[in-house]
């Protein structure tokens, strides 16, 4: 049984109301734990939500505030991001889609509610990759300093090329052929979810997914991702993305049915199980039962829960227990274990061990 | 209860373990730390603050300071600033520790405490009217502030203006004044009585040691103050004292480039800022004797009393 205390964060999350009778060390463990894990604009936006807002302390209300008004910032730096972007691509005779959460931002979506950002993910045809890159060198962003070993890796066997930083505001793009690299296991292919994505509002040239493909690459992404900094904030995008969609009716049918066509029914199936585990997500048993095809089996599945539910809960050492480094090592090897063969894999990671950091150039973030 | 009420043996086990619960202005801290120069220092420096237990407390920011690893303890000991699990700072020689205290607590709030517009600049009061003294460093401007709070003047702080964006007053946060190289000398002459703790060597900003609060400053800290002036203090050795006049949006601008967070507040911090300059009158001011720069702005302060 977890400790209350562990599982503070999501347990607001899921039943807001339980705030009212927090003490000053659960607000003090909240604020921590929700700072950590990169939540504290979303939590102050669920308590709004909630009409819970005057149930904060007066001591800790700042907390929220000033993350807000981060927040707040930050949204609008996207939107002007996005729209410099758009100027510098605008020769290309082809549309880009913004992906994650520049995407929720520009589609308005419940989504982009108190979310903070690293950087701007933006996809493009792989044919037009250089393209791209020299428009948007015109425009000011340069690639970042990367070890000769990153830059040959990124453009090698990435799905995306180095992430190029703009040489005044310091923004950066991660420019993307594909969600997944070429070594991935899984390949859905990038062609058509170009060909289903959507324009965004006022913004020629500027495309988000169509709504099940969004969903499906925030699911695939926090699966493939080797280091969940923010795991437990990714799931509450996916919450937001999914508690949207299912407004349609025939949504969670086409979700899984998409699944299947891009080869992400795993990913989805583990997305799935752990947002009902961690926020209570109204999840259909209909759709768990249209994965059953995707689900791991018995021995898999038991260890990928101990794996999980450690690694996605917030970074921050109330919320650990003895086996989390363990767990988060092990969520490290396996999506670098589904990115690349083991030919490359074993390479790589020696090389990161060993080599990288005797170098003086810096991975960025 | 204040910190100088706790036992020195008391303090070093609680700051072992749980963690001291400190209020400094408008902020809590909780601090853990098992090196005595931590322990020295905040026992040195921080006699007027309040503490309490850390356990069940609300804290704002949970500040560690602690060897890196345990070989290090040893082997060129080094020290660590972790706040609340995360380090921000690369690790520095174990005896520049209590600075790093200091400037990893200036971090927490530059970083975090956005409903303030932070602009990087010392504030002294006098009779409910505040000097904001901003300058690049080297300017001498923690010089001053020590001088003019060792004169009467109440210290806000010598780094951090924190502007409250609703009221637009100036919050305390009179934390030890932090004194770097030639100046521990000139305040040890200024004022012999001042309390100056430990010096570290070999800095990035050269040797640093701190200056305690006076008490007066410390009790009233949670009484803000209005601004009343914009200063930008220079010395320069044979200098005659000088005030001269200075142009306000040229102000605005420098105070802009020179807050934490102004970008950060978005057309808050263009409000805040700007009625901020508004209420100040804006100078340059130049010195070389620390006597005649505080009768200097004893008079400014008299000026604006009636």
């Amino acid at each position: 049984m977890k400790s209350r205390s562990r599982d503070l964060l999501s347990c607001t999350l899921r039943s807001p109301d339980s705030v009212t009778r927090f003490s000053m060390g659960e607000w003090d463990l909240l604020v921590r734990q929700a700072r950590s894990a990169g939540l504290l604009a979303r939590v102050r936006h669920v308590l709004a939500r909630h009409q819970l807002t005057e149930a904060i302390p007066a001591v800790a209300r700042w907390h929220f505030d000033a993350a807000a008004t981060l927040a707040a910032k930050q949204q609008l730096a996207v939107r002007w991001e996005v729209d410099k972007i758009r100027t510098a691509l605008k020769g290309l005779a082809f549309p880009f889609i913004l992906l994650k959460g520049s995407a929720y931002v520009m589609a308005n979506l419940p989504a982009a509610s108190g979310r903070l950002f690293n950087d701007i993910d933006i996809l493009v045809p792989r044919a037009q990759l250089g393209a791209v890159e020299a428009a948007l060198m015109l425009a000011g962003w340069h690639p970042t300093l990367l070890s000769d070993y990153d830059q040959r890796y990124y453009r090698r066997w990435m799905h995306e090329i180095p992430p190029l930083q703009h040489a005044v505001r310091a923004t950066v793009i991660d420019v993307h052929h594909a969600i997944l690299p070429d070594t991935a296991r899984y390949h859905p292919d990038s062609a058509t979810l170009r060909h289903r994505a959507v324009a965004v509002a006022d913004m020629p040239g500027v495309q988000v997914l169509a709504t099940e493909d969004r969903i499906l690459h925030s699911a695939t992404h926090v699966f493939h991702d080797g280091e969940l900094p923010h795991g437990l904030r990714d799931l509450t995008d996916l919450d937001l993305l999914l508690r949207d969609a299912a407004a349609n009716p025939d949504f969670w049918l086409r979700l899984t049915t998409r699944a299947n066509e891009l080869q992400l029914g795993r990913s989805l199936f583990y997305a799935l199980r752990y947002l009902r585990y961690f926020l209570d997500t109204p999840i259909p048993d209909s759709a768990m039962a249209a994965l059953e095809r995707d689900k791991p089996n018995r021995l898999t599945l038991a260890l990928m829960d101990r794996i999980f539910t450690r690694v996605l809960a917030p970074d921050h050492a109330s919320c650990a227990d003895r086996f989390t480094p363990a767990a988060r090592l092990a969520a490290f090897v396996r999506a670098h274990w589904l990115r690349m063969p083991v030919h490359l894999l074993i390479p790589h990671l020696l090389h990161k061990a060993f080599v990288s950091p005797y170098q003086r150039n810096e991975k960025p973030a | 209860m204040k910190l100088l009420q706790l036992s020195p043996s008391d303090l070093r086990h609680q700051l072992a373990g749980n963690g001291v619960w400190l209020r400094t202005g408008p902020f809590s801290l909780r601090i853990r730390s098992c090196l005595p120069r931590v322990a020295e220092g905040l026992t040195e420096l921080y006699g007027q603050f309040e503490v309490r237990s850390a356990h069940q407390a609300f804290a704002d920011f949970h500040v560690e300071l602690n060897p890196p690893s345990r070989l290090r303890r040893w082997f060129r000991p080094q020290v660590n600033f972790s706040f609340d699990g995360a380090q921000p700072f690369k690790p520095l020689p174990l005896d520049q520790a209590y600075p790093m205290l200091e400037w990893g607590l200036n971090w927490c709030v530059s970083m975090h405490a956005h409903h303030y517009l932070i602009i990087h600049a010392a504030v002294v009061e006098k009779n409910g009217l505040a000097a904001i003294l901003p300058a690049p460093p080297g300017s001498g401007k923690s010089t001053l502030t020590a001088g003019l709070v060792l004169s009467g003047w109440r210290l806000l702080s010598d780094e951090l203006t924190l502007i409250d964006r609703r009221t637009g007053l100036l919050h305390a946060l009179p934390r030890p004044v932090s004194l770097k190289n030639q100046s521990i000398d000139v305040i040890r002459q200024f004022n012999p009585e001042a309390f100056i703790n430990r010096v570290s060597h070999d800095t990035s900003k050269g040797s640093v040691a701190h200056m305690r609060p006076p008490r007066d400053s410390v009790l009233r800290q949670h009484e803000p103050a209005r601004p009343g002036w914009v200063i930008f203090p220079k010395w320069e050795a044979g200098a005659e004292t000088r005030l001269t006049p200075r142009s306000r949006a040229e102000t605005f601008m420098f105070l802009a480039q020179n807050a934490f967070n102004y970008s950060h507040l978005g057309a808050d911090g263009f409000r805040v800022g700007t009625t901020l300059i508004d209420h100040a009158h804006c100078y340059d001011f130049r010195y070389s004797a620390l006597s005649e720069a505080v009768t200097a702005f004893d008079r400014l302060a008299e000026r604006r009393a009636v």
